[in-house]
């Protein structure tokens, strides 16, 4: 009977991504189709603490591959073991942050097998998987099926709740690292620049505050006291990011990050469709923006007409008077 | 340096409320939607012209841009497009939107990269009416070549590319020896993104994408332009994603005005109840 392989996400000093979970949710939904068990592979140069962590989420089997060139991920590396590890296996899934959309291609490709990328669904439907896709940047759901012996997919990490642990103890085996095609010796990590913030991920963060192209170059001046005064991670349209008032990933949109917190704030951001489109699954949205007719109101739960250089800072000091 | 880009058509999304879906949910109706080039394609464009040029002089192409695109007859306007702006020679393989998923397109373009052999491939990281990331992952591993995903900057060195790419966590730069593929992200098309060997450190591109002067266009029409079929490139081709239905996402109402902080903070609190 075939599997299910989750590829686990760890960052770059070897700790569990959350983003894992996601994954972990997704392939539960899916193993009704597929019949088996979850397997978990996790790669890196040190991937005990991380394994052990994912010992709990009732997966039948936990496969470590540890090898000094798996420490800076790089696809041409992590792409064949990863193949490696999916024996027995026919569906392989990953949550699709930069690095489950960058690999999960690749594994699909060396296994000639049909890919649906950031998924916001999955169902069994006579007894196949129903992968349920968003297109045209979030206009349209298509739900399609793969027909390929091996199946790869991302999960969109807004629309899978992260898993909770099942209890048990996973067995933890090791996996020597499966050799790398040429490409492997032809790509070299130069290096990470990190962009170091205290507040939560965006893309798990309960509030996100974001700012557009209003704020310019007062963006952090304006947004990181409104963020810290609710403990908010901080995004920014496409239009603040390519001015170079935010950093790249902050972008929150169809082609940056998608995000669903429980409340969204858009400061000065018009609402373009392409924004919209990664951020229209909060649970309650908040608009502040000058001008009255800017589409982001059609869809805000609450609107606020007032220039954002004095409403934001009122905010800012009404909200930290509720939090002390 | 002899660059190969792809370069999809698609149906502009932009305008949310002419995306319809046809009765039954059979198909997306793109009817009354504009076509135009994929953006992050013409972006790959872009930064292909720039990595071919010195940035001063970018009339002299100081290697060669191959486009490639994979669609009807309609897509040449495109390709001539592309020509106009600087592209040397053009193929189209001659198949519909329908007769290709991200697999097949890979497998064509694996064929045309052993038939062309450039030294990049530089494409969109997605297409923008799919939403499907993938081409790029796929055809690097078909090729067994380094890749380079979600490109903000290109610096071209001896014989590699030096990229940064916008990754979740910041930017991640990784050197890839060539040939090399790289998928670009909307941040290649600033002014200081792609710098060529050729073209001085510190030299500043207009913001964009350049457009075609008038006799460009007029001369465009002259390159060449090649058609092959899917079948010659990949024989026995078949579908491996298959679209069932689909359908439009649920619409959010939207909410209310409020007249100014007190009252929002007021609603945030005690109606959202999420302060
Ligand atoms: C291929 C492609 C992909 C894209 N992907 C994304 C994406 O992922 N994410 C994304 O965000 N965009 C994306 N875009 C861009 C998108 O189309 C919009 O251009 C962008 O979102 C606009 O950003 P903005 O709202 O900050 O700027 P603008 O549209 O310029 O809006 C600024 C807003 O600020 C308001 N304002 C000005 N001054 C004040 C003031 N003092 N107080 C209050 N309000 C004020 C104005 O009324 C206006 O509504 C993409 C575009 C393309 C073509
Ligand atoms: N029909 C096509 N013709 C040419 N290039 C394509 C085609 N489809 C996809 N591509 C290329 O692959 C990239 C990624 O597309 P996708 O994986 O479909 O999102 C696009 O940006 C294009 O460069």
């Amino acid at each position: 009977m075939a599997n299910v392989l989750v590829v686990a996400e760890l960052s770059e000093d070897g700790k569990l991504k959350k983003s894992t979970l996601s994954a972990i949710t997704f392939a539960r939904q899916a193993l009704p189709a597929v019949g088996g068990a979850i397997h978990i592979v996790v790669l890196g140069a040190n991937t005990a603490a991380a394994a052990a962590e994912l010992a709990g989420y009732g997966a039948a089997k936990i496969q470590c591959v540890d090898d000094a060139s798996l420490a800076h991920y790089t696809a041409e590396h992590y792409a064949p073991s990863v193949v490696a590890a999916a024996q027995g296996v026919s569906l392989i899934v990953a949550t699709a942050s930069s690095f489950g959309k960058d690999l999960l291609p690749r594994v699909a490709a060396k296994l000639d097998a049909a890919f649906a990328g950031d998924c916001a669904g999955v169902a069994v439907e006579g007894g196949k998987l129903v992968y349920k896709r968003p297109m045209f940047a979030g206009n349209a759901f298509g739900y399609c099926t793969l027909d390929t012996p091996v199946q790869v997919a991302t999960a969109r990490q807004s629309e899978f709740t992260p898993a909770e642990p099942s209890g048990g103890s996973s067995p933890i085996e090791k996996l020597a690292k499966a050799a790398p095609g040429a490409a492997a010796a032809r790509v070299e990590f130069v290096g990470l620049e990190a962009v170091k913030s205290a507040r939560p991920e965006l893309t798990d963060a309960k509030v996100v505050v974001s700012g557009g192209r209003a704020l310019k170059e007062k963006f952090f001046e304006v947004m990181e006291p409104l963020a810290d005064a609710v403990g908010a991670a901080i995004g920014a349209s496409r239009a603040a990011v390519d001015a170079g008032y935010a950093p790249g990933d902050f972008q929150v949109g169809q082609t940056g990050k998608i995000v669903a917190p429980q409340l969204y704030v858009a400061v000065g951001i018009s609402g373009a469709i392409q924004h919209i489109a990664g951020m229209k699954s909060s649970k309650v949205i908040v608009a502040i923006n000058k001008d009255p007719e800017a589409p982001i109101f059609q869809i805000a739960d609450y609107g606020l007409v007032a220039d954002l250089f004095q409403a934001v800072p009122a905010l800012t000091a009404e909200l930290k008077k509720r939090h002390g | 340096m002899k660059v190969l880009v792809a370069l999809k058509r698609v149906a502009d999304p932009d305008n949310a409320n002419k995306v319809k879906i046809a009765a039954g949910g059979g198909a997306v109706d793109t009817t009354g939607l504009e076509w135009k080039p994929n953006p992050f394609d013409e972006y790959a464009l872009e930064a292909a012209l720039r990595l071919t040029e010195n940035g001063k002089a970018p009339k002299a192409r100081l290697g060669e841009v191959v486009v490639v695109t994979l669609g009807p007859k309609e897509v040449e306007q495109t390709l001539r497009a592309a020509l106009a702006t600087g592209a040397d020679r053009a193929i189209r393989v001659d198949v519909t939107d329908e007769q290709l998923d991200g697999r097949l397109v890979a497998k064509a373009l694996q064929a045309i990269v052993a038939a062309e052999k450039p030294d990049v491939v530089l494409m969109g990281k997605q297409a923008v009416d799919g939403d499907s990331n993938q081409v790029g992952q796929r055809l690097a591993e078909l090729l067994d070549w380094p890749m380079a995903t979600f490109a903000a900057t290109i610096k071209e060195e001896d014989s590699a590319l030096l990229v940064g790419r916008e990754v979740d966590g910041g930017v991640l730069t990784l050197r890839v020896k060539l040939p090399a593929l790289v998928t670009v992200d909307l941040r290649i098309v600033a002014p200081h993104s792609v710098f060529s060997k050729a073209t001085e450190a510190g030299f500043k591109y207009n913001d964009g994408v350049r457009f075609a002067p008038l006799p460009a266009i007029m001369a465009a029409k002259k390159k060449p332009l090649d058609v092959k079929t899917l079948a010659e490139l990949v024989p026995g081709a078949s579908l491996s994603t298959k679209y069932l239905k689909f359908e439009r996402p649920a619409q959010r109402a939207a909410g209310v005005k409020v007249k100014d902080v007190s009252e929002l903070v007021e609603k945030l609190a005690n109606v959202a109840k999420v302060i």
